[in-house]
């Protein structure tokens, strides 16, 4: 019974839906108030009946419902009651319906925190919103609904994928949605710049906090993905190029551009046009990575779903929404005007030329990731692209992303001079050059690993560079806390995160320039090694818990006599799916990693056993967390949280509607 | 006579030694080339990470081919010939590919060129009843 | 300002691309001997250790080569339909025991049907490699001169051979 009233909740919520996207919007052309006042109120109740449905679902999994199908296909009653709980999001349906939810929450605190916005604009911004939640509730209901039926209901599940079974599972796919999803508020923002025609400087204070916000999940989720892959997967690798993973990381490169370009047009009133692309752009890149891992159009050790139906489904989707969109732009986008003027050497420009940096690499990256569909496509045969294309291709993209993002904030807004700033970057460039060549010459690493330092170096030096500048340049007796606050969250978000990618860049330059590994067949007792690290294996018991079997290995590692550390990477065979997972074993330090992985038992029991050494791979996820910080700095600054309609906006936000209302009045 | 011995026992212990060095600089060139090619069987892995039987059975096929005194190039055109360019990561460079692999490049020079284009336009663009619109902080 | 329009007309092509693409099989790949010669080997027979074989041996005739295993589930559900088709004797089948045990391999075929004019005992699957087998069961139609004119992944079905296999057969034979 409670299952159905999930699926009635949905129902309801795509009436309530259709409602939101279509009568507010309407409204705001016509002038209509009392349909403009039914945004809030609509959007909220249908973020409410999506929330009773998730709640539905997440019921019959803690309950072992197995005549819901989906519940039957994803979980089973060994399965420790966490694990049965995330299993809502493990498989395709109980994803989409976490999409939807993911949803609803955004709109909500839209609904809550757009008290200073022009009620017009709100209208629009959770009519878009709304758009969009009709999109998805209609996939569910009539291709993937998570609450049909499965009768007679089978005695136990079929098991949640082992693979699934695991911490990562839990926060990963949550704060990922979070920013696929987040995104969706910046382009319901600038749909409705569009359709309103009103594009200015405040349209882009609004939209990017939350923006900022999206973007920051986004971070922490590919950083999930990564860190768990690396020690669930079993080979030490940690970012594949995987098409899966392309698809988070094209929103993520669109998403710091756009952060970016609204920085511009938020203190400028320039680049209005191209923000308001990027916007649509980021939002598209998440739904169109939506579309390619439930299609079956590429394959990846992550796709949910391989139908064909249900991606022709997504397709249309997307034709509508981003062709929709970027119909809306070809249209409108003319009226909308230049903004401020400013030289060819400026701040605009340099994050005018970050911009198509980003926008460059995530063109890379969608080729790549499309060829083999294209060339398929064509008839032109079957080729893979894989890590070496990336690999070669990426990396040399970033070099001069590296080189601006040091030099950037030291040039000035509207007009700067290319003279100063490189007499002002004169010592960094030097000492960040000296220490390439220090690694090169006395720690003889390759090439590339001392160009790699000498980026990040740069990187660094130079944003430690201004932010000393800036904290001393205040009045003689300040103390250092008001030096250090008066330059506001936003500065510092940016200070943070650029640090952020220097720590990144010496971590990957690092791991991939120096690191070592060794596959070697052990019996109890043997020994491999791994940079100067020798690994002992000391012993091998067998293992059970609730849903699996399994052998755990005990290594001791030393390093020059000295005993560093002791791992117990496991080798489990889970019963249920018979499927098997490798546990790795992770020394983890300050300058590295020690790695440790169960392969396979050979017929001639010995195990294959795969040691690594890592130099520096920590630094990757605090690089990672770093620019996360940086994000989330940026988007609490003072100025986003004002509740108050500064007097330039009130003037400016011209009510569309007829009835003339004080903006500062409270609606609804 | 002792020396010969001496020697010879000398040989016997280095001997494990040179062949702990050969066999890391085998392996190594073994991991090149598996890294770049695909195991067929799975999802999206190369053959040097994945378990999978053929996946095992094919690195063999590689170090014994290695062992034997071909080249790595060889190794890689041996698994070319029999499974298709689809079993390479790194895809071949041929005229299907040139959009692929010049791509990236000639889209940052079309990029940067437009962008500096339209700057340079937008200099001369007066905008003389748009102020710059600046926001209190 | 028709600049504008370019992000909506890229999208449009790239639609295009997306839609074609839910037609295709990513997984699949292809064989690059259709139409070349299939490679040379000589391997003892699977019931007669002593005794060899060589795909020379089938020139002048139109035959399928089946790569099967005694592991193999997949191999299992295809078996029977091999088993039909053997007994119309249209074609001959000679099957490829790929990384298999003689025991096991043998005692397979007792147990399940015989549909193979011969079986080759493969057992570290080099010849495999050398024709391009990545998973099991595989078909090749081989043709008169020796050439590989069809590769199949996956079982053998009924439908596959109503629709692909015996159209192609007497295609080759009337060649």
């Amino acid at each position: 019974m409670i299952p159905e009233l999930g699926n009635l909740a949905l129902v309801l919520a795509l009436c309530m839906a259709i409602l939101q996207g279509t009568l507010p919007l309407a409204g705001s052309l016509t002038g209509n108030a009392r349909w403009v006042a039914l945004a809030r109120p609509v959007a909220v109740g249908q973020a409410l009946f999506v929330t009773f449905a998730f709640a539905v679902l997440v019921h019959a999994f803690a309950v072992n419902d197995f005549s819901v199908a989906y519940v039957a296909a994803n979980s089973n009653t060994a399965l420790p009651l966490v694990y049965r709980i995330t299993a809502t999001w493990g498989g395709h349906e109980g994803s989409l319906l976490l999409w939807v939810q993911t949803l609803a929450l955004w709109t909500i605190a839209v609904a809550a925190f757009s008290r200073q916005l022009p009620r017009a604009t709100t209208a629009r911004v959770l009519a878009v919103l709304g758009l969009v939640a009709v999109g998805f509730l209609c996939f569910m209901l009539f291709t993937s609904n998570p609450f049909d039926r499965a009768l007679p209901a089978p005695p136990d599940g079929r098991d949640l994928n082992p693979l699934l079974q695991d911490v990562g599972m839990i926060v990963h796919p949550p704060l990922l949605y979070m920013g696929y999803v987040g995104f969706s508020v910046a382009f319901a923002f600038a749909i409705a710049a569009l359709v309103g025609g009103q594009l200015d400087a405040a349209w882009a204070r609004w939209a990017r906090p939350w923006t900022l916000v999206a973007w920051t999940f986004l971070t922490l989720g590919i950083f999930l993905g990564s860190f768990w892959a690396y020690y669930e997967l079993g080979w030490g690798g940690w970012w594949f190029w995987d098409a899966v993973e392309n698809a988070s990381f094209m929103p993520w490169l669109v998403g710091a551009a756009l952060i970016h370009s609204l920085a511009v047009t938020e203190k400028r009133g320039a680049f209005r046009n191209w923000t308001v692309l990027l916007a649509i752009l980021a939002f598209s890149l998440s739904l169109l990575g939506t579309f390619l891992v439930r299609s079956g159009v590429l394959t990846s050790v992550h796709a949910f779903a391989s139908d064909p139906r249900r991606g022709l489904f997504i397709l249309v989707f997307l034709a509508i929404v981003i062709g929709g969109s970027l119909a809306l732009y070809a249209w409108r986008a003319p009226t909308i005007g230049l903004g401020g003027r400013f030289a060819l050497f400026s701040r605009e420009s340099l994050l005018l030329v970050n911009n198509v940096l980003l926008l460059v690499a995530a063109a890379t990256v969608l080729l790549g990731t499309l060829y083999p569909l294209f060339l398929d496509a064509l008839g032109g045969g079957k080729i893979s692209v894989g890590p070496p294309y990336f690999e070669t291709v990426f990396v040399p993209l970033m070099i001069p992303v590296l080189v601006l993002i040091a030099v950037g904030p030291f040039v000035p807004w509207k007009n700067g001079s290319l003279r100063d700033v490189a007499v002002r970057l004169r010592p960094a460039a030097l000492l960040a050059a000296v220490l390439g060549a220090a690694a090169f010459l006395v720690l003889h690493v390759t090439l590339a690993v001392a160009l790699g330092l000498l980026l990040a170096a740069w990187t660094l030096i130079a944003t430690a560079q201004h932010l000393v500048r800036n904290l001393l340049h205040a009045p003689h007796g300040t103390p250092l806390v008001a030096r250090a606050t008066r330059q506001g969250a936003a500065w510092w978000g940016m200070v943070v995160a650029h640090a952020g990618v220097g720590i990144f860049v010496i971590g990957v330059t690092l791991v991939k320039g120096t690191e070592t590994a060794d596959d070697v067949s052990l019996r109890v007792g043997a020994t491999a090694s791994a940079g100067d690290y020798l690994f002992k294996f000391e012993s091998l018991e067998k293992i059970r818990a609730s849903n699996y079997v399994g052998a755990r290995g005990t290594f001791t590692v030393t390093r020059g006599g000295e005993r560093v550390a002791t791992l117990y990477p496991e080798k489990r065979f889970y019963t249920v799916q018979q499927m098997p997972t490798t546990e790795a074993a992770i020394d983890r330090g300050f300058a590295r990693d020690l790695y440790v992985s169960l392969g396979e038992l050979t017929k001639d029991g010995t195990w294959i056993v795969r040691v690594q050494h890592k130099p520096f791979m920590g630094w990757i996820w605090a690089g990672a967390l770093v620019i996360a910080a940086g994000g989330l700095l940026a988007a609490i600054d003072r100025r986003y949280r004002s509740r108050r309609v500064p007097a330039a906006d009130a003037a400016r936000a011209v009510p569309d509607i007829a009835i003339p209302v004080p903006s500062t009045s409270r609606s609804v | 006579m002792r020396d010969r011995a001496a020697a010879l026992l000398l040989c016997a212990v280095l001997a494990p030694a040179h062949a702990r060095t050969a066999d890391a600089a085998l392996d190594h060139r073994v991991q090149r080339v598996t890294e770049e090619l695909r195991c067929l069987v799975c999802q999206n892995q190369t053959i040097a990470d994945s378990h999978a039987e053929l996946a095992v059975m094919l690195k063999h096929q590689v170090r014994d081919m290695l062992a034997r005194g071909a080249t790595e190039r060889e190794a890689v055109d041996f698994m070319v010939q029999r499974y298709g360019d689809f079993v390479l990561y790194r895809p071949p460079v041929k005229a299907a590919t040139w959009l692929l692999w010049f791509g990236p490049f000639g889209l940052l020079l079309a990029g940067l060129g437009l962008l500096f284009a339209r700057l340079r336009a937008r200099q001369h663009d007066i905008e003389s009843d748009a102020p710059d619109e600046e926001l209190p902080a | 300002m028709k600049r504008y329009a370019i992000p909506l007309g890229i999208f449009a092509v790239l639609l295009v691309f997306l839609g074609v693409g839910l037609r295709l099989k990513p997984q699949e790949v292809p064989s690059p001997f259709i139409g070349k010669p299939a490679p040379a080997f000589t391997l003892a027979r699977l019931d007669a250790a002593d005794r060899t074989f060589s795909p020379q041996e089938m020139r002048g005739k139109v035959w399928l080569f089946n790569v099967w295993a005694s592991w193999c589930t997949s191999c299992r559900a295809e078996h029977p339909v091999l088993v039909d088709f053997a007994k119309q004797a249209t074609v001959p089948i000679v099957g490829l025991n790929y990384m298999d045990t003689r025991d096991e391999g043998g005692q397979w075929l007792s147990k399940f049907g015989n549909p193979y004019a011969l079986s080759v005992f493969d057992a570290d699957g080099k010849v495999g490699t050398d024709y391009g087998v990545y998973g099991v069961p595989e078909t090749f139609v081989i043709d008169r001169q020796g050439k590989i004119r069809l590769k199949l992944t996956g079982p053998v079905t009924p439908e596959i051979i109503q629709k692909t296999l015996l159209p192609l057969i007497r295609e080759l034979s009337h060649a």
